[in-house]
This record gives C-alpha cells, sequence and structure tokens, in this order.
C-alpha cells in the first residue's frame, strides 16, 4: 500500500507550493509514489475528513508557512493527531520566516499604519447585513511551538535538490533521528563554489553594504567586506543566492549544533571585525544599520528573542 | 419550514473552502423580494509588510517584498528594485536594464503560461458547459493531448531555470540592486535564452493557435465572452512605451476612459496624484479608484473612478504592441470585439496575446549584443530619500513607494499590489454576475460556475485560492436565514461533484 501523505500550508505565501511543481517531470513520480489524503490547493478534501480519519492514519504531513491565526493553530493540532509524522516544510514553517518580522510590531500598529485610525471592523453591519474577519494576532510562531514536529526541510523555499532528497528519505522507511533537519550538517561555506577564495583570517575595520560596491563574480563575498550569513547557515540551497552574486542571508537557517540562529550569525560577523576596543567594535559594527533584519531575517519567531515585547 | 420572515433576509456566502481563513470571500445577500441586495468581496488577511519594512534597509526590500507572493516573486523584485533606482537616483547601465527586462519577459511567459493551461484553461479548453468533473487540469490533459502537456511542463521548467541562472532563483531572486544588477550574463547564459526564446516564441503561437481553435470558432464561447453578465463599462490602466504601446518593465501609465480615450498619462512616481486608495470596513483589501474622477460606489460608467489593470485593460490602455505577431494578434482582437473591449472574459485571450509578446520580447533582449556588456552597475552616490517604482505584474500595475532616513532604513512604505486596481471592478463582477443568477431567492447550480468565472479572469492574486491546481476552485454557496440559521448548504468539490443539503 503506498504511504498516505498531506499538505498543507499555513501563513505562507504560495512558493513551497510552487517549490513542489518546480521539481517538473519528477512531480508525477511523487504523486505516483504516495496517496494524497489531503492537499487543500490541489485537493477538496475537508477538514472534516480528516477528522474522520483514526489517529496515525496519516503517514506524513508536509506543512508550510507559519502560525498566526487560531485555525491555523487548529489544523496544525488535528494533523498532528492524525499523522505518524509531521514534517515542516521551508523556512516559515522551520523558523518564522520573513513574515515573522512582523513579531517586531503588533496587529493593532499594523492596522494603524496602512488604515489610520479608521479601519475595517472584526464584525461589521449595513442594512441588517452582517460581515466578519478574522482576528490578527500580534505574533507569529514557527510551527513547533504549536505542535511537534518530526522533521524539518529548510529553506525560503526548499531547493528542489533537498525537496527531492528529503522525500525519497522519508519514503524509504530507514528514518533518521526525530527532530532531523533534512539537509547536509554542515555550513553553506562548505558548498560554496568560492570557497576557495575564503581567506584563512578576515579582518575588517568597516562593513560594505551590497549596494556600496561592485562585487567581483569569482570571490568569497564575505572576504569582499560584505556580510555574508553563509559560515553560520546550514549547506543544501546549492549556493543558488552566491551564484547571484549576492550574500547569503540565512534562510536554511541553523545546523544541528546551534540553538539561536540569529546568535550564531551575529557571532559569525562579529568575529571577523578587526578590533579589540569596544568603541572602535561598535563603530565598526554601526555598519550594519539593520541588524534584527540582516542576523534575523528568517528566525525571529523561533529565536530567543522571539518577539518585540508587547507592552 | 422555514418562516417568511427567515426568508425575507437571506445570505449566500462563496468561500474558496480550501482557503477557510485564507484570502478570498465573496458573501451576497438578498433583499425582501429574495433578489441580490449587496455582494461583497472580502479579504480576510493580512500580513503587514508595509508594517515591517519599516527599520529595514531599502536594498534588503527587493528580497524581503518578493515574499508577498511566491507566484509572482519576480513582479515584486522588480518593482522594488526600480524603486531603488529612484531612491538613490541612479540609472542603471543598459546591460543592466535589458537583463532585468530580458528576465522579466521570461518571468511573464511562464506566468502566463501557467495562468492559461492550469487556471484558466478549464474553462475554456475544457468548456464551460463541460461536464464539471472534466474542468480541471486532467481536463485539458485529455483535451490537448499528453504530448502537449508534456510541453507545457517542460517549457515552464527551462523558463524557470533561465530565471535562476540570471537571478539568482526562480522562486525569491536576489539580483536586483540600485543602479543595476548583481552580475552580467556570460555569453553561454545569453545563448541559452536565445535557445529558450526561440521554443517560447513557437509555443505561445501554438497557445494562439489553440485558443483560436478552441475558442475563437466556438459562437457559445465567444458569446459567453460578450455577454453583458461579464461586461462592465470602467477606466483601464497599463504602462506603455513612448509610442504608447504596452510594456511591461518600463513606461508611463496610461488610462484610457471607458469610451476608449485617452484620460491621463503620468510617470509612476506621479501615482498618488491620480490613485487614490480608499478602505471600507469589512475587508482588509484597499480598493484603488482615480482620484481625478472620483469614488461614486461600487459602480462602472465614465462618473465612477473604478479602473482595473491586467491583460485586457493593459491591451485596451497601448495603441499597439512593440512585437510583430503579437501586433497581429492584437488587431485581430480589437477587429473582433471593438475597442475599448469591457468583456472580462477577454481576459484569457489577452493574456494568450501577451503571453506571445513576452516571447518575443524575450527574444529580441536576448539577441541584443549588448546583453553580455559586463557594465551592469551604476554605483549610487546620492542619499536615499524617497523612491518609487512601478511594472505590470502578471495580474496588472504594481507599485512599490518607499520613504527612507539618510541611512537608507525604511521610514515608510506604501504597496499597491495589482489586486487593489481590480478590487472594486472584481467586486462589481462578483454583483453583476449574482444578479443575474439570483431571482426570487432561487440559487441555481449555475451561479457556482459562473461567479467563479467572473472572478478567476482576474487571476485575483490573493494567495492561492485561484492558483489551485485542478483548475476548478472548490465554492461553498450558503443560504442562510437573517438569524444565521443555515437554510441550504450547495457545495462543489475540486472533483466538480456538487452536494447539497
Amino acid at each position: 500500500m503506498k504511504p498516505k501523505a498531506a499538505f498543507y500550508w499555513c501563513a505562507s505565501c504560495g512558493g513551497c507550493e510552487e517549490a513542489v511543481l518546480d521539481l517538473a517531470e519528477e512531480v508525477l513520480d511523487v504523486v505516483a509514489a504516495v496517496d494524497i489524503v489531503f492537499w487543500p490547493v490541489a485537493l477538496d478534501f475537508k477538514a472534516k475528513d480528516v477528522e474522520a480519519m483514526q489517529d496515525g492514519t496519516i503517514d506524513i504531513s508536509f506543512v508550510n508557512g507559519a502560525v498566526r491565526t487560531g485555525h491555523q493553530l487548529e489544523m496544525a493540532q488535528l494533523l498532528r493527531r492524525k499523522s505518524r509524522l509531521v514534517v515542516a516544510f521551508g523556512a516559515c514553517a522551520q523558523l518564522g520566516g520573513i513574515p515573522g518580522l512582523a513579531n517586531l510590531t503588533t496587529a493593532q500598529e499594523i492596522l494603524r499604519e496602512v488604515y489610520g485610525e479608521d479601519g475595517p471592523s472584526r464584525e461589521f453591519r449595513e442594512n441588517g447585513h452582517t460581515l466578519t474577519l478574522p482576528e490578527l494576532f500580534d505574533s507569529v510562531y514557527p510551527l513547533n511551538r504549536a505542535i511537534p514536529v518530526d522533521y524539518f526541510v529548510p529553506g525560503c523555499p526548499p531547493s528542489p535538490k533537498i525537496l527531492a532528497d528529503a522525500l525519497q528519505t522519508l519514503l524509504s522507511g530507514v528514518l533518521p533521528e526525530p527532530g532531523t533537519v533534512l539537509a547536509p550538517d554542515r555550513a553553506m561555506c562548505d558548498e560554496c563554489p568560492r570557497r576557495d577564495s575564503h581567506p584563512d583570517e578576515l579582518r575588517f575595520d568597516r562593513f560594505h553594504r551590497v549596494q556600496e560596491q561592485v562585487l567581483d563574480t569569482g570571490a568569497c563575498i564575505l572576504a569582499q567586506g560584505v556580510p555574508c550569513l553563509g559560515p553560520a547557515t546550514r549547506a543544501g540551497c546549492g549556493a543558488r543566492c552566491i551564484s547571484g552574486n549576492m550574500p547569503c542571508t540565512g534562510c536554511f537557517g541553523p545546523t544541528s549544533h546551534v540553538r539561536d540562529y540569529g546568535a550564531k550569525a551575529l557571532c559569525s560577523i562579529a568575529s571577523v571585525i578587526g578590533a579589540s576596543e569596544a568603541d572602535e567594535i561598535d563603530r565598526i559594527f554601526e555598519g550594519i544599520v539593520d541588524p534584527v533584519g540582516t542576523f534575523y531575517r528568517y528566525s525571529l519567531p523561533s529565536s530567543f528573542l522571539e518577539r518585540k515585547r508587547l507592552e | 419550514m422555514e418562516t417568511a420572515t427567515e426568508t425575507a433576509k437571506r445570505r449566500i456566502t462563496i468561500d474558496p473552502v480550501t482557503r477557510l481563513e485564507g484570502h478570498g470571500k465573496i458573501e451576497i445577500f438578498l433583499n425582501e423580494k429574495g433578489e441580490v441586495d449587496r455582494a461583497y468581496f472580502q479579504v480576510p488577511e493580512l500580513r503587514g509588510f508595509e508594517k515591517f519594512a519599516q527599520g529595514r534597509t531599502a536594498e534588503s526590500m527587493p528580497q524581503i517584498t518578493s515574499r508577498i507572493c511566491g507566484v509572482c516573486p519576480t513582479a515584486h523584485h522588480m518593482a522594488s528594485t526600480k524603486a531603488l533606482d529612484r531612491l538613490y537616483q541612479v540609472e542603471p547601465p543598459p546591460a543592466a536594464r535589458k537583463i532585468r527586462e530580458l528576465v522579466y519577459n521570461t518571468f511573464m511567459v511562464e506566468d502566463h503560461a501557467l495562468h492559461f493551461y492550469f487556471l484558466g484553461g478549464p474553462d475554456f479548453i475544457v468548456g464551460p458547459r463541460a461536464p464539471a468533473q472534466d474542468r480541471n487540469v486532467l481536463g485539458v490533459i485529455a483535451k490537448v493531448g499528453v504530448e502537449t502537456a508534456g510541453r507545457v511542463i517542460a517549457m515552464r521548467r527551462k523558463l524557470r531555470e533561465l530565471v535562476a541562472l540570471a537571478a539568482g532563483k526562480a522562486i525569491h531572486p536576489v539580483f536586483g540592486l540600485p543602479g543595476g544588477v548583481s552580475r552580467p550574463l556570460a555569453p553561454e547564459d545569453a545563448a541559452q535564452f536565445r535557445q529558450v526564446a526561440a521554443e517560447a516564441v513557437e509555443f505561445a503561437q501554438f497557445t494562439l493557435g489553440l485558443f483560436q481553435k478552441v475558442v475563437l470558432q466556438s459562437t457559445e464561447y465567444v458569446e459567453l465572452i460578450e455577454s453583458d453578465l461579464f461586461t462592465h463599462r470602467t477606466y483601464y490602466m497599463g504602462m506603455v512605451d513612448e509610442q504608447n504601446r504596452l510594456n511591461f518593465y518600463e513606461g508611463q501609465l496610461r488610462v484610457v476612459a471607458p469610451d476608449g480615450h485617452e484620460w491621463a498619462k503620468f510617470d509612476a512616481a506621479d501615482y498618488a496624484q491620480h490613485i487614490a486608495e480608499r478602505s471600507e470596513p469589512w475587508t482588509y483589501m484597499k480598493f484603488c479608484y482615480l482620484k481625478g474622477i472620483g469614488w461614486r460606489g461600487f459602480a462602472d460608467g465614465p462618473d465612477s473612478g473604478v479602473y482595473c489593470v491586467a491583460p485586457l485593460a493593459r491591451l485596451n490602455a497601448a495603441e499597439g504592441m512593440a512585437t510583430p505577431l503579437a501586433q497581429e494578434a492584437y488587431l485581430q482582437f480589437f477587429g473582433m470585439l471593438g475597442k475599448p473591449v469591457h468583456h472580462t472574459l477577454a481576459n484569457h485571450w489577452a493574456s494568450v496575446i501577451e503571453l506571445l509578446y513576452a516571447a518575443e520580447r524575450m527574444q529580441q533582449l536576448a539577441l541584443d549584443p549588448e546583453i553580455t556588456d559586463p557594465g551592469v552597475r551604476t554605483l549610487a552616490t546620492a542619499s536615499p530619500r524617497e523612491g518609487i517604482g512601478a511594472v505590470e505584474a502578471p495580474r496588472g500595475t504594481l507599485i512599490h513607494h518607499y520613504q527612507t532616513d539618510e541611512r537608507g532604513l525604511i521610514t515608510r512604505c506604501n504597496l499597491i499590489v495589482a489586486t487593489q486596481n481590480n478590487a472594486a471592478r472584481i467586486s462589481l463582477g462578483v454583483e453583476k454576475a449574482a444578479r443575474g443568477l439570483v431571482s426570487s431567492g432561487h440559487v441555481d447550480d449555475g451561479i457556482l460556475n459562473m461567479v467563479e468565472m467572473a472572478f478567476r479572469a482576474y487571476d485575483p492574486c490573493l494567495g492561492c485560492a485561484t492558483h489551485a491546481l485542478p483548475g476548478s476552485m472548490p465554492l461553498v454557496v450558503r443560504v442562510c436565514g437573517h438569524n444565521g440559521r443555515v437554510i441550504r448548504t450547495l457545495r462543489r468539490d475540486a472533483d466538480g461533484k456538487i452536494h447539497r443539503n
């Protein structure tokens, strides 16, 4: 019997679904290898069909997107009950993702910014008609803050190769340790095509922003003075941004030895500061004008910081 | 039995049930006589990009804003990059400008093909009156053949590989920088673009031929396109070059009135003088309208500021196409339907014409010897303050507007996304379709298909309710008494089966 699989999305952009389509001709192999029992984007099985299943009926549920509404939380909990394995798919489900930067603000602040004082209301009545809108939560959560997660597939979005390899691993029957991130457990630098130009020691007295200079297309980007998060980031992406001649921004998250990705990223950049006096270090670090957006771009909700403090 | 008072006020909810709390919902309210009183098109989600952009660096915006949509990330990336050009007051060198436009057209071919074959296709290729269970991507494959389906999949893969080649990644590109792009195009890359572009032109011609064969030779289809149910006389907006020919990447925004005359033409930087946004208390979507005409509610005609964007609007707003085959197709389109075309369902045809244009434009640019020039950056020296950038996204005009402090940290961010421009007209369309189909409280099964078609013709990018693969959006119609009790439910699943209870 073919394994039963479910795909679900919470707060996401649709890029993870496109990433599945980017398997192109291989999509048909995936469809042939599993029995898809729930996939709202493509097939109209209802939540109540899932509810009717016995617990543990689904072999693997792939969930992408972060959790930011009560409905998404309920769906995550439901899939957890019904599934033997739950896989957090993509950076938003694993770490919170870019929409997780909303944790720097609150729902109230967002509404005020977009609509001023006179915004939409949760419940609206007109001519006896009542219209309702769902509540916006203040915080965005990675999937494993909502439910226990068995495996993670990293990336914004996961690359086709990582996706294909992850599927193969999960369908092979020989499962890795629970909690495993299904990507190589080493730094992105290890698979960087510019690895050989990475000097053994780097000392900077200032950082450059990416638009301030023309980057050499063959040399280590960090060695050119532009913060590149390759040393702190897990491999497996195929160094796609580097191929585009742009620095790594960390979408594959940390390796297994790291608990807080942003802190690790910050350390990796701090380690190349060529100064020992506090004033001098401060001055050099001022070159990183948006530390949160630089080091926690994809991982704020899963970090020790989680969010801006609520008043 | 329901009482007379219960039937007096009824509510119909059409909800893409696969996106329960997701991105789009239609509510239709009936009056005492059982006729449609009001229809509401609701967007129930807001992610707050404009707020959390504040404090981020300007140069990170092309990558941050692409995460608004994983289906059209290249559009956000490009509008954002163009806003950075203006923010730093810097002109990209010719090669950089051309590489951007080349990548952009490559993306447009891919996106339009996806829409035609997988999303709009089921309505037209399989047929609006075909059994519902066939109106999905499998029905399309059955009709066009497995070989063609394979060709569509292979074409999409090659186009996306090209975007990744030049822009780093196809989903969430990284190459946009103020004053240019992050890397030049190597001669062997350009050769690959030329090869795929030639295939794309053939593919687009084949697609147009398919459309002509299946749709235009059928009186039934043509009558449906021209039917009053899907017709609204609004204003249209689209980007044009100096000769008023359609352009996706750069030019001025041209607005034509319902009678077709040029009503306004302006630089995107002046958008705020021409476009106003209003919010309604029942949706998170903001509605755009023409400031110079004003808001007269959800109405069409020359006195209402409602306008629309996307393929049909772009063809209406332009006076021609810049490439020969697309120009031929453009003339055939207006020769048959008159100009401007007010029929919403003509959007599908317009998008096939645009597919051909994008492929031809891709080929022109790939053949340009300057495309491999290594000079792809102009370094910025000015202090950043404010920048506005616009492109034609697949679904219409997209504007990014940033203000920053002197360090280039965003202090204010305003985004006008394509579907916002269309939101008022989509509401109009849904209401008109509902009025045409619901009478005396009778809700016919047909409303499911017809309202869905009115909605999907815009390919509204509200998330992915309309990017559902089977091309048959699952819908539910609920008829409720005024006390909220459900009197009747009609549900159509993605497999086309209708359930009643």
